[in-house]
């Protein structure tokens, strides 16, 4: 069965993905973090939206796909619901979990000694003083 | 030969395509498991910020880069295909093959240098998560490209041009897995 | 159809039967048993594979338990069963009745055989990766049996494997046995998550003209429903298991608590699918019943469509519940008074499942032969098991009953029903359809008192010893003086007996199979007067279930039975109005 060309259409969808991309790369470069999450995160979910309907055609597809897919992401949410309580939170009612704190707080007191003796960060750059 | 059952579409939509959506339906709590549980560290330990800031950021984006260039020639594979052209379509299957092998050639040359560099899978917990997550995507790249190759060996010879879009919906849920990955595992915040 | 006993269709058999095969070229033995795609044989391969697991995970129970209630004595046929071994066995025996037993017999098995012909189809939609499925699933049984022949044997660190016991080789003792354990159960997954898109697609896509959803029987509902949420609960654990693997083979850390893991996280991954599980091998065995009870009770459905939603209710349910497995393992309280909550609500839609079967035999023509009798038995046996689930699913209770063995009598009056009642309720019934052959109703019913009755006097013992506090996976009670009192090692010794007698009376079964093979009175199509679809084809069905013209062509659902105004009392689903 011969089709339309929607060549054309695809390009334009990855350019704009492209844009994006740059857009996610550049902003935690800025440092600020409301600024990554956004661009970094909030960028992720713009492409993702993007790929799922103009690459994977989910709104041309029966109802039923998109409830799928829904619904597998909403079990992903449920098992973070059950679960993060437990294994994000480091204590609770009656409960603490002193291995993982302990391993924060030896670990972030080793950061911030590295960075108070005047280190490098990650990428080379000497700290600002 | 196929069962007549394979000609049979009572949902309207063609057998092949609606098992690759329940595939990926299986395929992401498979993910959402592992990057939910990454997620539940990563946020309950800050220090983690610290870990990923030693990642080779800009290959990770290199990677992205490749990876939505492959999910471009996947669909325009499609099109191709859509419109009969099964040699074309068998053409840009194969770029994205292409993309596939320079996205594990990236991986490759950027997981050396981290482990050259002492960091390793048993490292601490960040490397732990970074290693398993990047390494269950990367299994799912050579899968991925593997039937890529059988199905634009079959277009090209004109036969089963549906797969093309099948195997191209594969492919962008593999793409869209690492457009989350990619934030998660490099941004040091 | 090959005539030895199970266990000979994995191996290299000698003998041939001549079937009539109405394909399209001469099979050679090994391409038509071991290398076909047709379903049916696909069905049988699961189904024979489960059968003889089922004799493995048998001969394990009677290890453990002659060892429990003979406390260091030589156990005839296995030796002496030292702490390690006792640990092995318990958790293998676990592991494979629940997924190399329950799965493959009341999914895959019947799953494959049954699906394309109660919906009118000549096979599954994906023939091929039907047959890759079953070969991944024989790697996982060579897998598991190859962890038992390594150095220190198999995994004993229980079917749940929870860490750090299942990740660090200095607490397991078993280096290469759990991680091959490990690497058993994710093939086994990866099989079966295979085999459900076969099986969602297929009833989706392949049903014949005229058969609407409300057509379907519901054995292929519930078969569809349980793949559907074992795909969306194993992931997780998939997860988990890489994790796992890391653990112990890798030098990762994620569930040990000293370097910055978790070992609570395993449990959740863990049990996130272990709850729905239960349901995934729940769901067909009520199918299997519905089936039954309607063709011998002459009477249609009582609710077919109550059925249907309280399916999908507990479906959805299973997943709001898991964490009361966790009731004492340090969760969140707050958490655990929402589960609490969840699992006492998901008792509600099961129950009116077995309410609406009870209202399906009200009044009906009640034929007790062999199926039938194991159909009620599923209902009664389940019911008590269920509503022990109360006490264990309130969580102030279960600070009592947590890991003793009321918890484990509760399982087995799950579990016993599921895949083994649910099993030779299915055989029964449908042996005349798989192998053309009539079984015999009276070593039936020899085998099914010789089952049941036993089955009562092991497991009501053992609740009585959980309530009075003994604990789980012991190996050897004597070594506690409040649990070695006689009056309770005389409650051990009950139970093992009780075992024995029902090991003994499976010989029955398997004598009742081959001699009906052999020499068993021809079957026709319908002997049971049912009306899906499967009965109207003949027996054993053919390649290609129906010749291509004679495909059917469905007019009405599938439990009109009793209708009035007419002379039969049954009236099939292809018969034109």
């Amino acid at each position: 069965m011969a089709g339309h060309d929607h060549q054309q259409h695809y390009i334009k969808i990855y350019v704009v993905l492209l844009v994006l991309f740059l857009i996610s790369v550049a902003g935690p470069e800025i440092g600020i973090q409301w600024v990554t999450l956004v661009t970094a995160f909030g960028i992720a979910f713009v492409k993702a939206y993007l790929v799922i309907v103009h690459f994977m055609h989910i709104n041309v597809e029966k109802k039923y796909i998109t409830y799928l897919m829904a619904t597998s992401l909403l079990f992903m949410g449920l098992f973070w619901a059950g679960v993060a309580p437990d294994v994000m939170r480091h204590e609770g009612q009656n409960w603490t979990n002193d291995g993982a704190k302990k391993e924060v707080s030896q670990r972030m007191a080793e950061i911030e000694a590295r960075k108070a003796a005047g280190g490098h960060d990650a990428h080379g750059k000497k700290a600002a003083h | 030969m196929k069962p007549i059952a394979t000609t049979r579409s009572i949902t309207g939509m063609p057998t092949g395509r609606l098992a690759v959506w329940w595939l990926i339906a299986s395929e992401i709590v498979i993910f959402g498991g592992l990057l939910a549980s990454y997620l539940m560290h990563r946020i309950g330990h800050p220090e983690f910020g610290d870990y990923a800031s030693h990642t080779t950021t800009w290959m990770g984006a290199v990677n992205t880069f490749i990876l939505l260039t492959s999910s471009l020639m996947a669909v325009l594979a499609h099109n191709k295909a859509e419109m009969g052209d099964g040699k074309g379509a068998a053409k840009f299957l194969m770029l994205t093959v292409l993309g596939a092998l320079a996205f594990l050639g990236v991986k490759s040359f950027e997981w050396y240098g981290e482990i050259t560099h002492g960091y390793v899978l048993y490292t601490n917990m960040f490397w732990s998560f970074y290693y398993t997550a990047a390494g269950i995507h990367a299994l799912h790249v050579i899968i991925g490209a593997i039937i890529m190759v059988f199905v634009a060996k079959d277009a090209a010879a004109g036969k089963e041009l549906q797969r093309v879009e099948y195997i191209g919906i594969y492919w962008h849920f593999v793409d869209l897995v690492w457009i989350f990955l990619f934030p998660l595992l490099y941004i040091a915040k | 159809m090959s005539t030895e006993t199970e266990t000979n269709t994995e191996h290299d058999s000698h003998d041939s039967h001549g079937h009539d095969d109405h394909g399209h070229h001469d099979q050679n033995f090994f391409l038509k048993y071991f290398w076909s795609t047709d379903h049916k044989i696909i069905g049988f391969q699961y189904m024979f594979t489960g059968m003889f697991m089922a004799i493995v995970g048998g001969y394990m129970a009677y290890a453990f338990r002659m060892q429990l209630a003979f406390p260091g004595k030589h156990v005839p046929g296995f030796g002496i069963v030292d702490p390690a071994s006792y640990n092995a066995l318990v958790t293998n025996h676990g592991s494979i009745m629940i997924f190399w037993v329950a799965m493959p017999v009341l999914i895959a098995a019947l799953g494959n055989f049954l699906i394309p012909l109660m919906i009118g189809a000549d096979d599954m939609v994906f023939p091929r990766l039907n047959r890759l499925s079953y070969q991944i699933f024989l790697i996982s049984c060579i897998v598991l049996f190859a962890s038992y022949m390594v150095e220190n044997g198999g995994f004993g660190g229980a079917w749940t494997a929870y860490p750090p016991l299942s990740s660090k080789s200095d607490y397991s003792l078993t280096p290469w046995g759990s991680t091959l354990w490990l690497a058993a159960v994710a093939l086994e997954f990866a099989a079966f998550l295979m085999g459900g898109i076969n099986f969602i697609t297929t009833v989706m896509n392949s049903r014949a003209p005229g058969m609407k959803w409300t057509d379907i029987p519901i054995v292929v509902w519930m078969i569809v429903v349980a793949s559907i949420l074992f795909m969306a609960s194993v992931g997780p654990l998939i997860a988990g298991a890489v994790m796992l693997t890391m653990d112990q083979q890798f030098g990762t850390a994620f569930f040990d608590p000293d370097k910055g893991g978790d070992p609570v996280l395993w449990q959740h991954l863990f049990w996130f699918f272990g709850h729905p599980e239960v349901y995934v091998v729940l769901l067909p065995a009520m199918g299997i019943v519905a089936e039954i009870i309607t063709v011998f009770s002459r009477k249609k459905l009582f609710g077919y469509k109550t059925v249907l939603i309280t399916a999908f209710g507990t479906g959805v349910l299973s997943f709001f519940v898991w964490a009361h497995h966790q009731f004492i393992s340090g969760i969140d309280p707050r958490m655990a008074n929402i589960f609490t909550v969840t699992t006492l609500l998901i008792s509600v839609p099961i129950a009116e499942m077995c309410f609406v079967y009870i209202a399906t035999l009200y009044g009906g023509r009640i034929k007790l032969n062999t199926p039938m009798l194991w159909a009620l038995a599923f209902l009664a046996e389940f019911l008590l098991g269920g509503v022990t689930g109360i006490f264990l699913g309130s969580s102030g209770s279960d600070i009592f009953l947590h890991d003793t063995y009321f918890v484990l009598a509760h399982f087995h009056y799950t579990f016993f029903p599921i895949a083994i009642i649910g099993t030779f309720a299915a055989i029964t019934y449908w042996f005349p359809k798989m192998f053309g052959k009539m079984m015999s109703d009276g070593l039936g019913k020899l085998h099914f008192w010789g089952t049941i009755i036993p089955f009562n006097f092991i497991f009501i013992p053992l609740f009585v010893l959980g309530a009075n506090g003994q604990h789980r996976r012991i190996y050897n009670y004597q070594h506690f003086p409040e649990l070695a009192v006689p009056e309770m090692q005389q409650l051990r010794v009950v139970a093992t007996v009780a075992l024995c007698i029902m090991l003994v009376f499976q010989v029955v079964f398997f004598f009742n199979f081959i001699k009906s093979l052999l020499a068993g009175e021809k079957a026709g199509k319908n002997p049971w007067n049912a009306n899906t679809l499967e009965w109207t084809t003949i027996s054993p069905p053919p390649h290609g279930n129906w010749p291509v013209e004679e495909l059917p062509t469905v007019y009405r659902g599938p439990y009109e039975y009793g209708a009035p105004g007419r002379d039969t009392d049954f009236w099939p689903q292809d018969e034109p109005a």
